[in-house]
């Protein structure tokens, strides 16, 4: 690993002082670390956020579960709060990568980072959540803007999201290496309709607006069952090619409208 | 930079590059070999360790990550020469053909018996053992080690 310097702040401000240039935040360090081990990030100072107080605090605000940046996936797993507010939130984080990468990951951390596979984007799209950071609250609409690339600003730090707490099921078909998914639903039922987030199917996460329309009147497996999204618009590479993807969408989408209403 | 770390109960400092590895630490820095490097991309688990009682990969860790903490390798189970639950059941149910993977594996057996409790189930293990990957055994064994080193380990201190 090419050499950085070491900071370790124990305020936001503090850690935002220090970034600019090829500094890099650092949350658990489980997408960071393997890029940097590999070449493909180098950065020239590595701003530790583990430090920094009141960081990983899940608590309930009003009708809405807020999680800090720093909870690790284990804590969401683990949470009563998750579990009784927002139970698919706690299901999702069990499948994020293996138990020691659960360990270690963050929410803000894979946030930040947005790959193109991973899970919370299709919870915070479907749920339409709210990212908090050091200066301003950005809608999930805004947020996403494609493969590893958000709307925060070049020295933006998350402090945590805000979570309506909905009816929703996220399902997915995970790669048996990676745990990434191959294709993963989140389905959210507000009170205005139904929003479908899919994950690892697509360059980023996206919303299945054709899912939507359909769920927003009867709210049905039998409703989608017809439903799939254009393999045009999906990934193909050497795991799966876009028309299986596609394939995983509708059986995954079948799958988490049933765990919200069994039928 | 300097930092203190905790390693198997006692105090441990050095001055290391920021970008030192626990793993290689661990290993190159004070000799404790028992900790496997298998991948080196945070997939094998064979670098297993706990820290703060977690089962975390020290290949995945910086050594600055875990200033102020404790970590617990292989080489801190036995005490006064017993071996610790988990690997006499390992020992017991031959959880083990090359060896290569198995401080890892015991590692993540404690932190799931701690995790779950002394009733841990063969299909959580199952489900937990994923992050660690062994070539010789097709696991049976493995799991029936951990299966069966779990009830006492649930509640043996480390």
């Amino acid at each position: 690993m090419q050499a950085f310097e070491w900071h370790c702040p124990s305020t936001i401000a503090a850690a935002r002082a220090l970034m600019g240039g090829d500094a890099a935040l650092i949350a658990g360090g489980h997408t960071l670390l393997p890029a940097m081990k590999s070449g493909l990030r180098q950065p020239s100072a590595l701003i530790d956020l583990s430090r920094i107080p009141g960081l990983g605090t899940i608590a309930i605000e009003g009708d809405r579960l807020v999680i800090g940046a720093m909870a690790r996936h284990r804590a969401i797993e683990t949470s009563a709060l998750v579990r009784q507010h927002l139970p698919m939130l706690a299901r999702m984080a069990a499948l994020v990568g293996d138990p020691a990468v659960r360990a270690r990951g963050t929410l803000g951390g894979a946030l930040a980072n947005n790959d193109p596979a991973a899970d919370y984007p299709a919870a915070v799209l479907a749920l339409g959540t709210q990212i908090r950071t050091d200066r301003r609250t950005i809608a999930a609409d805004d947020y996403f803007r494609g493969m590893f690339t958000t709307a925060l600003e070049e020295d933006e730090i998350i402090v945590g999201a805000s979570f309506p707490c909905l009816p929703s099921a996220y399902a997915k078909h995970r790669h048996p290496i990676s745990r990434y998914a191959l294709a993963g639903i989140c389905v959210a039922r507000h009170a205005s309709g139904v929003r479908v987030a899919v994950t690892g199917a697509g360059s980023g996460v996206f919303r299945w607006s054709e899912a939507e329309a359909a769920l927003a009147g009867t709210f049905t497996v039998a409703t989608v069952a017809d439903l799939r999204p254009d393999p045009a618009d999906l990934s193909s590479d050497i795991h799966a090619s876009a028309e299986y993807r596609a394939q995983l969408c509708s059986v995954m989408l079948a799958q988490a409208i049933h765990e919200i209403s069994p039928a | 930079m300097q930092v203190s770390v905790t390693i198997n109960h006692e105090a441990r400092s050095a001055d290391v590059p920021p970008s030192t590895l626990l793993v290689d630490w661990l290993r190159d820095g004070l000799g404790l070999t028992g900790t496997h490097i298998g991948c080196d991309t945070s997939q094998c688990g064979a670098c297993t360790v706990l820290l703060d009682g977690e089962a975390v990969k020290a290949c995945t860790v910086l050594v600055a990550q875990a200033d102020g903490h404790a970590v617990i390798t292989i080489e801190g189970l036995a005490k006064d020469g017993q071996l610790h639950p988990m690997q006499a059941a390992f020992s017991a149910h031959h959880g083990l053909q090359c060896g290569f993977c198995t401080p890892g594996m015991i590692l993540a057996g404690i932190a799931m018996a701690k995790r779950h409790g002394p009733e841990l189930d063969v299909e959580t293990i199952r489900h937990e053992l994923e992050g660690n990957l062994c070539r010789c055994t097709g696991y049976l064994n493995i799991v029936n080690s951990i299966h069966a080193g779990a009830g006492e380990s649930a509640n043996a201190s480390l």
